[in-house]
């Protein structure tokens, strides 16, 4: 693992990742087509995606959620076809 | 003197000896690089073949620009050079920047793997220079993510610049504007989802993906004409 900076805290940052509007999401479609199936005919609105979890350490939230919103644009979604949400959380210090 | 071919391998690729053997068949030279080489030793053209390039984790093709071969790819790409991704290679191509847009899962949730019919619709590249615009070819498919997509600007952009190079005539997966193939600017980058290598011998049920690879040795050999 890389050194830690002093004064730098971790975080865990929980990042979701979905399809973009408009694009198709055949999981999803078939899973709401196959729930009433079992008797669940109130249920609509089902997406299917990733949820990518990881520990980073950073000076601060702001910093954080900066390098993790950059580590999706390079890497961890493909904004031609991905959207994500970013949910930083401080994990308490050791 | 014929074209040298490179034909990249990551773990996980499985359809390189079939695009060798269909080289070799058609007076080619097909060299088998593997994903950690940092060199294309010299090679007029590279194939990206099919399969799954690291597993397809994260997303199918996500991975293979980190495998340092890929930069010698970029390079030659840049330089002008014929590469062609085929299937997994085309979305291997996309993830890595040299060709635009994405391929998401199939309309309708379904792994598709038969005969399909194609129209080239540009001569503009380096895998259709040498076949008739308006064509038909039966070309064989196989994937689950070959379902093409981009943004409007960038459709607008590849229909105006003649860089759609097949077309499916009765769309499969749901691709956009039934795209199966686009090419770069230059025309010398090329992706398509159906695989001409499995269409390059009658026995095989189609002989329609020869011209295709003809195209691609034509170009290949001019390239070591000129260097």
């Amino acid at each position: 693992m890389a050194p830690r900076t002093i004064g730098d805290v971790q975080f865990e940052a929980r990042i979701e990742v979905k399809h973009l509007p408009g694009i198709a999401d055949p999981q999803g479609a078939t899973v709401e087509r196959a729930l009433p199936a079992l008797g669940y005919t109130n249920v609509s609105a089902v997406h299917i995606g990733k949820l990518i979890r990881l520990v980073l350490d950073a000076p601060d939230t702001a910093a954080a959620r900066a390098q993790v919103a950059e580590m999706c644009e390079r890497l961890l979604a493909n904004p031609v076809i991905e959207a994500y949400e970013i949910e930083i959380s401080e994990l308490a210090t050791k | 003197m014929s074209a040298r071919v490179a034909v990249i391998v990551f773990p996980g690729t499985n359809c390189e000896l079939d695009v060798a053997h269909a080289l070799e068949q058609l007076g080619g030279e097909a060299e088998l690089v593997f994903h950690t080489e940092r060199s294309l030793g010299g090679a007029d053209a590279v194939v990206v073949p099919g399969g799954f390039a690291h597993g397809d984790y994260l997303r199918t093709g996500a991975l293979a620009r980190f495998s340092p071969v890929m930069a010698a790819v970029s390079e030659h790409a840049a330089a002008g050079g014929p590469v062609v991704g085929v299937c997994n290679g085309f979305q291997v191509l996309t993830e890595a920047g040299l060709l635009p847009g994405a391929l998401q899962k199939n309309a309708g949730l379904k792994f598709l793997c038969e005969t399909v019919e194609c129209r080239v619709d540009s001569t503009h590249s380096v895998l259709t220079a040498g076949v008739d615009l308006g064509a038909i070819l039966r070309l064989p498919i196989n994937h689950f993510e070959g379902n093409y997509t981009c943004d409007a600007a960038t459709l607008e952009r590849l229909r105006a610049d003649d860089r759609v190079v097949l077309r499916y005539v009765s769309n499969p997966n749901g691709a956009l504007d039934d795209i199966a193939s686009i090419c770069n600017e230059g025309g010398n980058v090329v992706g398509l989802m159906p695989h001409p290598e499995r269409a390059s011998d009658a026995v095989l049920g189609s002989a329609d993906g020869v011209g295709l690879l003809r195209s691609l040795l034509a170009a290949a050999t001019t390239r070591s004409a000129a260097a």
